[in-house]
């Protein structure tokens, strides 16, 4: 899968952030942001340009602030030019800090947006980067329904009209959560995460053969609908097939991967009888069992090695 | 894989009831359908699925299928995109 590189407009950046402009280039409007990544530049303003992406966003805290201070106004504006000649998205100064008159003047010149901002460098920028990540966080469309039973975020993947949006209801009239059906956009936010939402065109609707469209929000309210939500376990059900061999211990770990990452799955055949709803909450509940450090076919699998150790042993 | 691109010319685009047109003659076939629209990719077989895409007039998109009726299938739907689903 070819990786596509995404973007976002720069004037979402500022709204999310409530950036105060102190100079708005003239194109802010068609700026976009297609790096992750954020530079702080004390290296470039002391003169160091060996290894420098001019796609990020540029941020000068204290650090950059304090060392500008302890030149003339006209040092200072040459330290500053190579910097402001690069084109980066914008430069943001943090803190509320005292903007040089040189630092706008660059700005006209080179017509690069600068914006200051009251909080802390660090923890603007990590809140920068988490909102970056997830902005530009490559993404797929699968055909699947995401569901959150008992905090866990679950992926129900299998062909059309294999059951996923009635497991759906059900799961959501036992009083569990829709996230999205049919189409469920999964977003990769981190190396570790994936996130779950719906189309916004669709939200919250559901679609049941013989009824048709239901909006599920109407229906069962708020309690039954989240807007996004992390993709923890992935269930693929499929048509019982008779002779096939399904998992009876639970001993081997299976994983689907997505986007790169590889998920916790289970394959759940469906036959007509099987509660699926209650299968997939059982299956959410020992998800999460396991992650909490207790694994019930493991801990069978200990009962029994003691079992038939202690016997081997009195021989 | 068989794939083909067509552009939805018809008034309102993959609305609630062309799309039900759409997604009952992508369900005669065994293959497996995608319709495919800029980056994302959705099942063929799903209404909110191609809902979702929120196709309008003008809209070139791509219809991909794999199986033993692939060809069928897209040359089918692509008939009935350019016919401007007079049923």
């Amino acid at each position: 899968m070819g990786e596509i590189k995404f973007t976002i407009p720069l004037t979402k950046v500022i709204d999310e952030f409530k950036l105060n402009p102190v100079y708005t280039s003239t194109d802010c409007k068609e700026v976009v942001v297609s790096s992750c990544d954020v530079n702080r530049p004390g290296l470039q303003i002391s003169g160091f340009y060996d290894y420098f992406d001019q796609q990020r966003i540029q941020v000068m805290g204290k650090v950059e602030m304090s060392y500008l201070n302890k030149f003339s106004p006209e040092e200072r504006y040459k330290k500053l030019e190579p910097l402001f000649a690069m084109k980066t998205p914008c430069i943001i100064i943090t803190r509320n800090l005292y903007v040089y008159p040189e630092l706008i003047e660059l700005a006209q010149k080179y017509d690069i947006s600068l914006f200051s901002v009251e909080e802390t460098t660090s923890r603007f920028m990590s809140a920068l980067i988490s909102y970056l990540n997830v902005n530009l966080a490559p993404r797929i469309t699968r055909h699947g329904v995401l569901v959150e039973v008992y905090g866990e975020g679950v992926l129900l993947l299998g062909d059309s009209g294999v059951g996923k949006s009635e497991t759906a209801v059900e799961l959501v009239k036992r009083g569990h959560r829709l996230v999205a059906d049919d189409a469920v956009e999964i977003k990769r936010v981190s190396s570790k995460t994936l996130v779950g939402a719906a189309p916004s065109i669709i939200k919250h609707f559901i679609e049941l053969r013989g009824i048709g469209i239901i909006d599920v929000k109407n229906i069962f309210g708020m309690g039954a609908v989240k807007d996004t939500e992390n993709i923890d376990l992935i269930i693929h059900l499929e048509a019982w097939q008779n002779g096939k061999q399904y998992d009876r211990l639970g001993l081997v770990d299976e994983y689907t991967n997505i986007l790169g990452i590889n998920i916790p799955s289970l394959t759940i055949p469906v036959k007509p009888g099987r509660n699926l709803a209650i299968i997939t909450e059982i299956a959410a509940m020992n998800n999460r069992q396991k992650k909490m450090g207790y694994n019930a076919a493991a801990e069978l699998n200990n009962r029994l090695t003691n079992e038939f150790g202690q016997v081997g042993g009195d021989n | 894989m068989f794939s083909r691109e067509v552009m939805v010319q018809n008034q309102v685009g993959l609305h609630a009831r062309p799309a039900t047109f759409f997604i009952q003659k992508a369900n005669k076939y065994k293959s497996s359908i995608w319709i495919e629209n800029e980056e994302r990719k959705v099942n063929a077989k799903s209404l909110l699925g191609v809902l979702s895409l929120g196709i309008t007039k003008g809209t070139t998109i791509s219809i991909l299928a794999d199986g033993p009726d692939e060809q069928e299938a897209v040359d089918a739907l692509i008939n009935l995109i350019n016919s401007n689903f007079a049923e």
